[in-house]
């Protein structure tokens, strides 16, 4: 860990966004985390995109579970509201949050071993639930705060760095994803910001329950020879299915594309993804198809990255449950508690 | 581009903004740092060894160093001032212990070379003292009775007690230098003709300008020529001056006649100036000082007569100019087309400039002049038409300072040294240069790296109302210990060099990600111009280089600008290979001595310097 402050001094030439802020007003204090870390990486890439959109950042909430993943929260974002949950419960915990404040953008971070060990059945209830949040999982491959065990991730056959090999099956979060339901499911890698950012800013932008798994190398526990979480593994096996370039509102196109490389997708918000495909037969709007493609070239040892799916017109849990369209802290106390003639009349109607 | 050869040592030099500005090469931020640790004495021999009057400069100098300072590019908001780089050197001399023991001894064994300096000002002084103690027999002439040039003759004391002067004069006179105090050399030619094996001239450019203008015979009872004038200050010759003065001239050289006049009767003292405030040769500082006493600087005034009544000066006629500028962006001045303005005064003082002039200098000995009668001398070797006839100071290209003297006289002495054991003047020796890492621990540096946030302190001042009584009384404080560690603090640590071993690198952005400036860029290849616009931030300052690795494993290269590196080192304590570090660049320059000498001789030790 580095025991000295980030200086405040920044590059003279620094930009400014809509609200006056600079990138370096997104940032938290110092990561305690290892030097070379891929969660850092992530939290930087979190910090350009809430600046890109200008986002304010009280308007932000943070929620997180234990790991060294979980941890991130607190070195990005260091003006947003911030909740750090036991272990593998930043879903439900999040998922109560949304419900009592829907106004607020709902950020989880977690960890593989956070979201596919202890917390795999939260995951999956606030993915098949559409909560309304970004759903990122710094996934490493292993428990990196407690020294390095094999998570749920880790790919069978691979090997540990005192030379262990892990036989059990892996847990594939983007698959369970796209199985339970989530509404933008995309894998992107810590080392290729070009990829994340704009992943993540769309994520930001999607209404419904948007999830996101960064490959992210521990550099303490397996980023060695015979993983398949190390930086060189993942950039030899990296099989990118397309580049999306995220605009809050639709831009004419003035790039010269091949024709049918390039598909739009606009969002409920009208913010637009412009994918530029790399592979010609991705479709990303195709959930089966997605799921399809994910295995057969999962199979083949290929680490797949890119918009894998979304779903432009989201539903959410409020819109599943019906409830108040406002923050229930905007609500007065007889809406609240509406009495006991509102009582009667609601145990009447289930007589 | 190629990758970046950082072995040679101009590469790390360049970074060290203020060590490449100081015409010395004072290693700055190794005295600073020991100055913050305390090590007076330690940072005061570092200077020594440079800059040979650390006392002195720390008061006076020009510093160049400090526009240079990359503190003065890196700050925020409206403050973006450079570390008071000068006055931590007065730090140094202040507070320093007993440091004789230090100085070099008197050579035990003479070499049987002989060299006279003409002049005892700051650049003779500096081959007296790289030359004494090598063996050589010095004699250096003055016509005055003390060592110290224009030093001791032209800045006033208030500025520059005279002790510090006598103290750091005397370091290089006990060297076994010997001096002809009160000695003027009246012939060049009869001096080459006492068998010297080489000669200095650091005679200096002691003629001031005159003004010839109507009125200037009649009145020149109470017209002063500036220079004239400080230096009678100063030998004490003349203790007042009249009521009403009218300093001319916009240099440093007007700043300390009408100041001095301030303190010697001046009661409405001002400075008039032809040009604009902005454009006038005095250092920002000075200008301000002067105006702190109460002194009003006036600007777009020609003058144009001295009124005169009864033989004695009544004021002064000036016609009001105003700056117009060409398409080439060049000024001229114009006549405003407003009535001249007169002012009354009692004293005039003419400081609009300073020229050399070499009575002494026979024009048939072989010594070329140039068409504005400047000796031919060379930039690099100080060497004149005559190859053991040597110049520096102010009398090889014109007045400058003392810091450049200095920087001459150890360039004059490294090819006096080499003349005198038959080697090739025009071969220079290479610097000093060691790069050593500065890791401590995981994340523990032998350097402060964190950044302070401070804004300049400012030098405390004497009380006006004292200071203004008596022209010997300092102005300058000087910063208190407390005071000097803050101020210390604030350097950026330049020296300590970002140096990346691109081998070593797993492309993790860990060191993008923390580093405050934006400084690093993981990018494919590509030429200068291309690259600086490609950057995680601009590159828009070409004046500063940009850092290029070898092609690393995704076929990218490292770039990192130079250019608001603030040295924090965080780059390094987040790489979790090792392949950033944090090395300390030591440059010296060669100075007199074998290390300049292609045949190292055998006898003199190098000199030990604090680490
Ligand atoms: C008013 C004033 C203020 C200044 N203030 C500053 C300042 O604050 N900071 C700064 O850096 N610079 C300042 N300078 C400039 C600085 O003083 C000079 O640039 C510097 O002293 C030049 O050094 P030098 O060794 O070339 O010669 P000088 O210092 O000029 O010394 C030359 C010496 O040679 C002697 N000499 C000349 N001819 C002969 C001869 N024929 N025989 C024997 N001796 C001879 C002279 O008596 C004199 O002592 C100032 C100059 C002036 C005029
Ligand atoms: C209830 C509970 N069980 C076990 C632990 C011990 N523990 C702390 S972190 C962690 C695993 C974290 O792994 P991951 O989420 O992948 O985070 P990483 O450190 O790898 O980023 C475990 C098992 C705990 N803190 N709480
Ligand atoms: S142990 Fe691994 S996951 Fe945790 S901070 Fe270190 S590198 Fe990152
Ligand atoms: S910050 Fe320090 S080392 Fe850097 S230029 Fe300024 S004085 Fe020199
Ligand atoms: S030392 Fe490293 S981290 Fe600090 S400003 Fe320079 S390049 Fe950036
Ligand atoms: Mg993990």
């Amino acid at each position: 860990m580095t025991y000295i402050a980030k200086p405040k001094l920044h590059h003279p030439t620094l930009a400014t966004n809509k609200l006056g802020f600079t990138r370096r007003d997104y940032e938290g204090p110092v990561s305690t985390l290892c030097a070379g870390c891929g969660h850092d990486s992530i939290s930087a890439a979190i910090i350009q995109a809430a600046f890109n959109l200008d986002i304010e950042p009280h308007r932000v909430a943070k929620l997180s579970g234990i790991g060294c993943s979980s941890k991130t929260p607190t070195y990005f974002l260091g003006q947003s509201h911030g909740f750090n949950t036991v272990h593998g419960r930043m879903p439900s915990v999040l998922t109560g949050a949304n419900l009592a404040n829907r106004d607020l953008i709902y950020m989880g971070v977690s960890g593989d071993g956070d979201s596919a060990s202890i917390g795999l059945g939260q995951f999956a209830h606030a993915m098949r639930r559409g909560v309304n949040m970004v759903y990122i999982v710094m996934n490493n491959g292993v428990y990196g705060l407690t020294k390095g065990q094999f998570s749920a991730t880790a790919d069978k056959g691979s090997k540990s760095k005192k030379g262990a090999i892990n036989n059990d099956s892996p847990v594939d979060l983007v698959s369970l994803a796209l199985q339970l339901g989530a509404t933008f499911v995309a894998r992107s890698f810590s080392g290729d910001k070009a990829q994340l950012v704009p992943l993540i800013e769309a994520a930001l932008a999607h209404q419904g329950a948007a999830f996101i798994d960064v490959i992210s190398p521990c550099v303490a526990f397996n980023n060695h020879a015979g993983s398949t979480k190390s930086y060189d593994y993942v950039r030899e096996h990296n099989e990118a299915v397309n580049r999306i370039d995220f605009m809050p509102y639709r831009e004419e196109i003035t790039t010269e594309y091949e024709p049918g490389s390039v598909q739009e997708v606009v969002q409920h918000d009208g913010s637009v993804l412009r994918l530029r495909k790399l592979h010609a037969e991705y479709d990303p709007n195709n959930r089966i198809g997605a799921m399809n493609y994910l295995q057969e070239h999962q199979a083949k040892g290929e680490v797949v990255t890119g918009l894998l799916f979304v779903d432009p017109e989201p539903e959410d849990l409020h819109a599943y449950s019906n409830t108040v369209p406002v923050p229930l802290n905007t609500l007065g106390a007889n809406e609240l508690c509406p009495k006991s003639a509102a009582l009667e009349k609601i145990n009447a109607s289930l007589r | 581009m190629k990758p970046t050869d950082i072995g040679r040592p101009e590469y790390f030099h360049k970074v060290v903004d203020c060590q490449l500005a100081c015409p010395a090469h004072t290693p700055v931020p190794e005295y600073i740092r020991l100055i913050a640790a305390g090590r007076y004495s330690d940072a005061y021999m570092v200077n020594w060894h440079s800059n040979v009057f650390p006392g002195v400069l720390g008061r006076t100098c020009d510093r160049p160093c400090e526009p240079a300072c990359r503190r003065g590019r890196v700050e925020d908001g409206e403050s973006k001032e450079p570390v008071a780089i000068c006055r931590l050197k007065r730090v140094a001399a202040d507070y320093k212990d007993d440091v004789s023991a230090r100085m070099p001894k008197p050579a035990e064994k003479k070499n049987g070379k002989r060299i006279a300096c003409v002049g005892a000002g700051p650049a003779s002084l500096t081959v007296a003292r790289d030359l004494a103690p090598l063996g050589y027999e010095v004699t250096v002439f003055d016509g005055e009775k003390k060592a110290g040039g224009f030093i001791r003759s032209q800045i006033p004391k208030f500025r520059l007690p005279e002790e510090v002067i006598d103290e750091e004069t005397g370091y290089i006179l006990n060297l076994g230098v010997d001096f002809r105090s009160g000695v003027r050399v009246e012939s060049l030619k009869g001096l080459l003709a006492e068998g010297y094996d080489a000669v200095f001239v650091g005679s200096g450019a002691p003629r001031g300008r005159d003004l010839d203008i109507p009125g200037r015979k009649e009145a020149a009872k109470n017209i002063h020529i500036g220079i004239d004038w400080l230096s009678s200050v100063s030998f004490g010759h003349i203790d007042k001056i009249g009521r009403r003065v009218i300093v001319l001239g916009g240099g440093n050289t007007a700043m300390d006649c009408c100041r001095s006049s301030r303190r010697l009767g001046g009661e409405d003292v001002k400075v008039i100036v032809r040009s604009g405030f902005d454009e006038m040769k005095a250092s920002p500082w000075e200008k301000e000082d002067a105006i702190h006493e109460g002194i009003p600087i006036l600007n777009y005034l020609v003058p144009k007569e001295f009124r005169h009544e009864n033989g004695k000066l009544v004021g002064m006629l000036f016609e009001k100019v105003k700056a117009v500028y060409d398409d080439r962006g060049r000024r001229s001045l114009v006549p405003a087309g407003e009535p001249d303005q007169y002012f009354e005064c009692d004293d005039v003082l003419v400081a609009v400039g300073q020229e050399n002039s070499f009575p002494w200098i026979e024009r048939d000995i072989g010594l070329e002049f140039d068409k504005w009668g400047m000796p031919v001398v060379s930039e690099s070797t100080m060497q004149s038409s005559i190859p053991k006839v040597f110049f520096g100071g102010d009398a090889a290209f014109g007045p400058k300072n003392i810091i450049w003297a200095v920087a001459h006289g150890h360039e004059a002495a490294v090819s006096i040294d080499r003349f005198c054991s038959g080697e090739d003047v025009a071969v220079r020796p290479p610097p000093n240069v060691n790069l050593m890492s500065q890791k401590m621990g995981i994340h523990e540096w032998s350097y402060d790296n964190a950044v302070s946030n401070d804004i300049r302190f400012k030098v405390p001042l004497k009380d006006i109302s004292i200071s203004l009584k008596n022209i010997k009384v300092e102005v300058e404080l000087g910063f208190d210990p407390q005071l000097a560690f803050k101020e210390a603090q604030r350097c950026l640590n330049c020296d300590v060099q970002t140096v990346f071993a691109a081998g070593q690198c797993i492309e993790c952005d860990a060191c993008v990600d923390i580093c405050p400036m934006d400084c690093i860029t993981f990018t494919a290849n590509g030429e200068e111009d291309d690259l600086r616009k490609r950057l995680n931030a601009p590159a828009l300052n070409l004046s500063q280089d940009l850092y290029v690795s070898t092609e690393l494993k995704t076929g990218r290269v490292m770039v990192k600008d130079e250019d608001v590196c603030l040295h924090c080192g965080l780059c390094a304590e987040r790489c979790p290979t090792g392949a950033w570090d944090m090395q300390k660049f030591l440059l010296t320059t060669t100075k007199a001595g074998p290390g300049c000498r292609d045949r190292h001789a055998n006898h003199a030790a190098p000199s030990r310097q604090a680490a």
